[in-house]
């Protein structure tokens, strides 16, 4: 169907769960650098952002903004460096940009800036705050379709994000379009900024909540590499409606002392603990864009 | 000697200031997107829930497929918007004015604005003359609050005939746009074939005493005043803002120098608006005296048009007072 646009890169899960760690080793390291920035969310989705951009999304790295490819939005901004991590390996922009996070004229801004003002390829729109993605999403998607376009649409979104209520305006406008190329992926970790989920605001019954709001749900877990990519394939089938992965995450997944505590969210790793960190994820084949410890 | 002159060219021939026809801007912006409709099937309109009262209705039944009800949901319908104009279409978001740029401004700062988005934001209803519903639904800070927007360009047409090649014109822009009008039948009496000349003021009618600088519905109760004025033998120079962002700065730097003062009229507050927009400008590249017309600070309340413009202090006979003190502070 897109001739013109590449993937998969990879087929096999081990080729792509060590890129997830590779991925993972990037934040660490971009994290280090900056010094500022959100550590759990990243590495909790570093799999999901695998699956899509190394095997399952229509997309040409090398001209981004083809009309063929799939569009991803990134309702949850603070998620970034899991974003930039993945489009810089799959060839969006240089490794050595990933040094830039944060700083000041440079185009990963802490959360995705716009297009048009900061050019990052890959970017399609600003987030950052809450709740906005999954109205774009729908809105690309309603104009996809009537334009013809067989593109799908996906759109992440965090959990604690949820209690935003545009994402439910969202929601009931996608239903009631039926918006059948467009997909929502939960990043449902059960951490926020301030707690756990259900300390903060109760969100359950989560998937009860979208299937009443018209959604075709999968529940799947979202570090289960065969598991997400078989449930994008399937949520890609839905006709008629919407459909809208609930992928159960840890936030700060492969680091032991990240792993589901929410007081990760919004802190960087210092040097002690971003050795640690380094440590419990082994060094892969794709190697690093750079020796943190090294070049101090 | 003659206190008033006017520039045939803005205005339509024949205008009976004394019985002008009247027309809704809202219709001026409904028959725009009819004909935006025949020949660009890019653009495209959200719905949410008022389009009989936005006049959207008459696209919505001329091409339904390009028509997107989101419902009572205006955070959303800008979030739509900016997703439509992600694939390539120029939307139309319209609500009424406060519902349009108070309730969804975060969706507005970074989903349009900040990102830059081809999203024609459309805003109805605007000002004190939506009367008897009230303070709520009086949308009296929106030109302020969408002015300070990055990337964003404000226009506020003044009648039927402007509102329509305000809209069309747009279009012709790829940028974000928040464009002003209202519900209630006003004058119309601008030239249809006058271009719309998006940035650039119009100057209706020439004078040296004094510049009024109006905008939208106050344009009209500034010709009025220009009548009462003209028994007192003042003369004044009318300029028609229709654009408030970016501002003809030039035209009022000249009106400075010409006529050593400036009054302000907008159907808006004055913090923040064109009364704002005007002063920062003189401030720094011309400081004149300045009178401002304009909602004091304060919230309306439920009663007709015409009692509101009295009671708040912007009818033509304001106008006309201001003017008159803008003159004895000038040096």
């Amino acid at each position: 169907m897109f001739p013109n646009l590449k993937n998969p890169v990879f087929t096999d899960i081990d080729d792509l769960n060590e890129m997830a760690r590779q991925i993972r080793r990037d934040i660490i390291n971009m994290l280090l650098i900056s010094k500022s920035g959100h550590s759990g969310g990243p590495l909790g989705l570093a799999d999901i952002f695998t699956a899509l951009y190394f095997n399952k999304l229509n997309l040409l790295p090398e001209d981004p903004y083809n009309a063929e490819r799939d569009f991803v939005f990134l309702s949850i901004g603070h998620v970034a460096p899991v974003w930039y991590a993945t489009l810089s390996r799959r060839g969006y922009f240089p490794l050595d940009e990933l040094t830039t996070l944060r700083k000041v004229n440079g185009r990963l801004q802490g959360h995705p800036a716009p297009l048009k003002t900061h050019g990052l390829p890959g970017v399609e729109i600003a987030s950052g705050a809450l709740g906005q993605g999954l109205s774009i999403a729908v809105g690309t998607a309603l104009g996809l379709r009537l334009s013809g376009e067989p593109n799908h649409v996906y759109c992440i979104c965090g959990d604690g994000e949820l209690a935003e209520g545009q994402i439910w305006e969202a929601a009931m406008t996608a239903h009631h379009h039926k918006t059948d190329n467009l997909t929502v992926i939960v990043d449902r970790n059960h951490c926020q900024i301030d707690n756990r989920t259900e300390n903060v605001q109760v969100l359950e019954p989560l998937a009860d909540k979208w299937k009443a709001f018209g959604f075709e749900v999968f529940e799947i877990d979202g570090h289960n590499m065969k598991e997400v990519l078989e449930t994008i394939d399937a949520a890609k089938k839905v006709k008629g409606k919407p459909s809208c992965i609930i992928a159960y995450t840890k936030m700060g997944r492969g680091v032991s002392f990240m792993e589901d505590n929410y007081k990760w969210h919004g802190v960087p790793p210092n040097d002690e603990q971003g050795k640690i960190a380094l440590s419990e994820l082994p060094a892969t084949k794709y190697g690093d864009f750079v020796d943190y410890y090294k070049e101090k | 000697m003659n206190y008033i002159h006017k520039f045939e060219n803005f205005l339509i021939e024949d205008l009976d200031l004394a019985k002008p026809e009247l027309k809704e801007t809202r219709r001026g912006f409904g028959d725009a997107l009819v004909e935006l409709g025949k020949s660009n099937p890019d653009v495209v309109v959200l719905g949410g829930d008022v389009s009989g009262s936005v006049r959207t209705d008459m696209f919505r039944d001329a091409y339904p497929d390009r028509f997107f009800s989101v419902g009572i949901a205006e955070q959303d319908m800008m979030g739509t918007a900016a997703g439509l104009a992600l694939a390539g279409k120029i939307p139309f978001a319209s609500t009424y004015g406060e519902f349009a740029t108070g309730r969804p401004f975060d969706q507005i700062r970074q989903s349009i604005a900040y990102s830059v988005m081809n999203v024609k934001i459309c805003a109805s209803h605007c000002g004190f003359t939506v009367g008897p519903d009230g303070a709520t639904h009086q949308s009296l800070e929106d030109v302020g609050i969408m002015r300070i927007l990055p990337h964003m360009n404000v226009i506020t047409p003044v009648d039927y005939n402007q509102t329509y090649r305000a809209i069309i014109e747009c279009t012709k822009v790829n940028e974000p746009f928040y464009i002003r009008f209202y519900r209630d039948n006003s004058p119309n009496y601008t030239n249809p074939n006058a271009p719309f000349k998006f940035g650039k003021a119009d100057t209706l009618y020439e004078g040296s005493d004094c510049t009024i600088i109006a905008s939208g519905l106050m344009v009209w109760e500034s010709m009025m005043a220009l009548e009462m004025l003209a028994k007192d033998k003042i003369s004044v120079r009318l300029i028609n803002m229709h654009t408030i962002k970016p501002i003809d700065r030039d035209a009022i730097v000249k009106a400075a120098k010409d006529t050593g003062c400036i009054v302000t009229c907008e159907d808006h507050q004055k913090i923040g608006g064109l009364g704002g927009a005007v002063a920062e400008v003189l401030a720094q590249e011309y400081p004149a005296p300045v009178e401002f017309i304009g909602a004091s600070d304060t919230f309306g309340e439920s009663g007709k048009a015409a009692e509101l413009y009295e009671k708040y202090g912007i009818s033509s006979r304001h106008i006309a007072e201001a003017v008159k003190r803008a003159i004895k502070r000038k040096k």
